[in-house]
């Protein structure tokens, strides 16, 4: 039972947890105190002003985010004081932000925006005066920094940090104060792993993916090419908060819907590109249990922690699994086999791909992605939110749509490859494939539940005929330094290790949808979002890679066996060692 | 202020390196070593170049964006070498409305630099400093310890021509 205090909000009596801050406290008395810098757990300093409540006894408006409750204290929430106080924040506050908000890419979704809006701001220009004037930040492939929109909140800073990257942080002081990299090197000049975590938490457009929706539209609108587009797992769990719908929600069939009538010549699914992977890497994994090969392999899907580990554990690099990313899979087929079977040059296909990732653009033009001739596997990788961009300006209906059904050429996958997009999700479909290749059996136990949910590191033993597998499952770069510390120190005996760059995996990635720190500080998103995916793996008739009838024609018809020579020109790439500074 | 970043090719000896080491082995377990660390190895180096602050960020097992954040934040860390001959301008009220600002600009002209930079043979540096308690004389600038007082712009070139190598 935990210790409770009684305060009053706002004159109402309340009991609520001891330790508790009074921004919790107030909002179980169905207060929302408006809040910037504020993210539960990770950035909770206090500097945003905007949460500033009066305590009867102290001496000045103290930050309700950072204050603690104790017994008898007295919380008032909306005086004139407080009022006038976040109203003269926020006016500083929009006195040095670009206020262009019409053009503005967080147009109607910017946290300082509705902030404005609610608590009813008179004059957006009352604090005119010189303001510092910063460059785009447009190094990388991966996102635009524009520090005319940064309100210095640091929930950026924090993300960053919190994937145990640490490469952007507050510079300079007092006027001159800007969010940057050490000595002020262009962020494609540090060791930065594009996970895009930054572009997730911050409140305005001053962190945005680099948007490539227009390069898509003008693909789509050439005569001479057939654009294909194809939709990570973890995409119909999430694209529908875009569109209002509630977290969790699966929008599968409209997803697809909507991609038909953007005018894709065909809507694929990489849960297939997922089973492939699994088919060369569980065959990749009990090779190296074999043979002797280096363990524990990592998983080798997520791009932000290959990234990671080319610039922080180089020394591991051969302990990650040579298997491409699903994304990359499925377009090397696209422009192989399916490109032979229709008859297309593969110069003349644009594939495009939904991603829930920041770091798949830069994955994208990594070398050793390409299968065929020099073509790349995937021309342009949107995230999420690109799509959902793309869709508004279309204009299409997106929430009273039709479900309609991926095309049937690469859209046939597994439950196995649905869990893709969560933590656990790729070491529990290897296990099931895994499992069944060593017994020669049907299992029908297969259900690894250990490796699920959001627990930082989740370590398993299982018994697959005969031979003990031991396996961690990790998720966020903090976490996966942890357990990379462990391994590297020779202190952990795994063979198996999935390691995805971003907490909770692809459905918290840095493409998803933004939902608000008021949204985010009080829901489990990782947990609702990945629900989705449990739920639509359940509901598959098959829920094992192997067991996919487009997997095992595509080897019968072409790729002959997992691990074939001609598999490993098309679904395998190479990594290399980076600087980290 | 923005911090000027030197480009003055870093040389460093093996014996302020070992120095440096021991610094932060003495500091490795504080909370907040970083201030301690940082301040040390101003006084080792004279100025926290990035090679200074990359060993700094190894040895404390820390984001060098962090080390940068605080070395850039106060204003007792320079990133900038000092010269064989440091000219102080102080531009405190007193010296400033008396023209420091032109004592400044005229130094500037002759010796190609700007405050908080060092030319490139290492010979001068430039800061501008605040009240250095010699009103009375205003404006004052101090080369290492010598004081000058009662400048007019045209002296510059005489007291400057009195450091030689």
């Amino acid at each position: 039972m935990e210790n409770m205090v009684n305060i009053k909000i706002n004159n109402m009596p309340l009991s609520v947890p001891q330790g508790a801050t009074i921004l919790e406290a107030a909002r179980k008395a169905g207060i929302q105190i408006p809040t910037l810098c504020y993210l539960k757990d990770i950035n909770q300093i206090g500097a945003c002003r905007m949460c500033v409540v009066e305590v009867k006894g102290a001496r000045s408006l103290v930050a309700s985010c950072v204050y603690p409750v104790n017994e008898g204290m007295e919380v008032f929430t909306n005086t004139a004081k407080v009022i006038k106080s976040r109203k003269t924040t926020l006016e500083l506050i929009l006195s040095n932000h670009d206020k262009n908000c019409l053009s503005c890419l967080r147009n109607n979704k910017c946290e300082l925006q509705k902030m404005c809006a609610d608590l009813g701001i008179e004059d957006s220009h009352r604090f005119e005066g010189e303001n510092p004037k910063f460059e785009k930040e447009t190094s990388t492939l991966h996102l635009v920094r524009d520090n005319n929109k940064c309100i210095l909140c640091r929930r950026c800073v924090a993300a960053c940090d919190e994937q145990h990257v640490g490469v952007i942080g507050t510079n300079n002081r007092g006027f001159d104060t800007d969010i940057g990299c050490a000595f002020e090197k262009k962020l494609a000049d540090v060791a930065c792993v594009s996970c895009g975590q930054c572009t997730a938490v911050c409140p305005t457009a001053a962190l945005t993916e680099r948007d490539e929706s227009h390069t898509v539209f003008e693909a789509l609108s050439d005569p001479t090419k057939t654009v294909i587009v194809h939709t990570a797992p973890s995409i119909r769990a999430t694209l529908g908060e875009c569109f209002d719908m509630p977290i969790g929600t699966n929008v599968k069939g409209k997803m697809v819907a909507a991609l038909r009538r953007l005018g894709f010549a065909k809507v694929f699914d990489t849960d297939f590109g997922a089973d492939l992977t699994i088919m060369e890497e569980a065959t990749e994994f009990i090779g190296r249990v074999q043979n002797g090969g280096v363990l524990p392999m990592i998983t080798s899907c997520s791009p932000g922690w290959i990234k990671f580990c080319e610039h922080y554990y180089p020394d591991l690099i051969p302990n990650l699994s040579s298997c491409k990313s699903p994304q990359q899979m499925t377009g090397a087929i696209i422009k192989s086999y399916y490109a032979e079977k229709e008859g297309i040059d593969p110069k003349n296909i644009v594939a495009v791909s939904v991603m829930p990732c920041t770091a798949k653009k830069f994955e994208v033009k990594r070398d050793n992605q390409s299968g065929t001739d020099g073509i790349p596997d995937i021309d342009i990788a949107i995230t999420t939110r690109e799509l959902a961009r793309m869709i508004k300006n279309a204009q299409i209906d997106f929430v009273n749509l039709p479900d309609e059904d991926f095309d049937p050429a690469l859209g046939v996958s597994t439950g196995a490859a649905a869990i893709f997009g969560a933590t656990g999700g790729v070491m529990e479909a290897a296990l099931r494939t895994a499992a069944d290749t060593l017994t020669g059996q049907d299992l029908k136990d297969i259900d690894y539940k250990e490796v699920r949910g959001t627990d930082n590191i989740k370590k398993a033993k299982y018994n697959i005929a005969g031979l003990e597998v031991k396996v961690a499952v990790t998720s966020g770069l903090k976490n996966a330094a942890k357990l990379l510390d462990e391994i590297r120190a020779g202190k952990a005996d795994y063979q198996f290790v999935e390691i995805m760059c971003c907490p909770g995996g692809c459905v918290n990635g840095g493409g998803q949808p933004i939902q608000p720190a008021s949204t985010k500080n009080f829901n489990d998103l990782k947990s609702l979002r990945a629900k989705a995916l449990y739920d639509e793996d359940e509901a598959q008739t098959f829920r094992k890679s192997h067991q996919s009838p487009l997997i095992k024609k595509i080897y019968d018809e072409y790729l002959e066996k997992p691990g074939s020579h001609k598999a490993h020109k098309l679904l395998h790439t190479t990594y290399i060692a980076r600087s980290k500074y | 202020m923005l911090k000027k970043i030197s480009t003055i090719p870093f040389s460093g000896t093996s014996e302020q390196e070992q120095m440096l080491k021991e610094v932060i082995k003495k500091h490795i377990d504080d909370p907040g070593a970083i201030m301690p660390v940082l301040q040390e190895a101003q006084e080792i180096y004279g100025y926290l170049p990035y090679e200074v602050q990359v060993m700094v960020a190894e040895g404390l097992n820390k984001p060098l964006e962090e080390i940068y954040g605080v070395a850039t934040f106060y204003s007792q860390f320079s990133l900038t070498p000092k010269g064989k001959y440091d000219i102080s301008v102080c531009l405190g009220t007193a010296c400033y409305v008396k023209g420091a600002g032109q004592i400044i600009d005229k130094i500037t002209q002759i010796i190609g630099i700007s405050a908080d930079e060092c030319t490139s043979d290492g010979k001068f540096s430039l800061n501008a400093c605040r009240c250095i308690g010699a009103c009375g004389l205003a404006p004052v600038m101090t080369i290492n310890d010598d004081v000058y007082g009662r400048l007019e712009p045209s002296q510059i070139p005489e007291i400057l021509a009195k450091y030689k190598d």
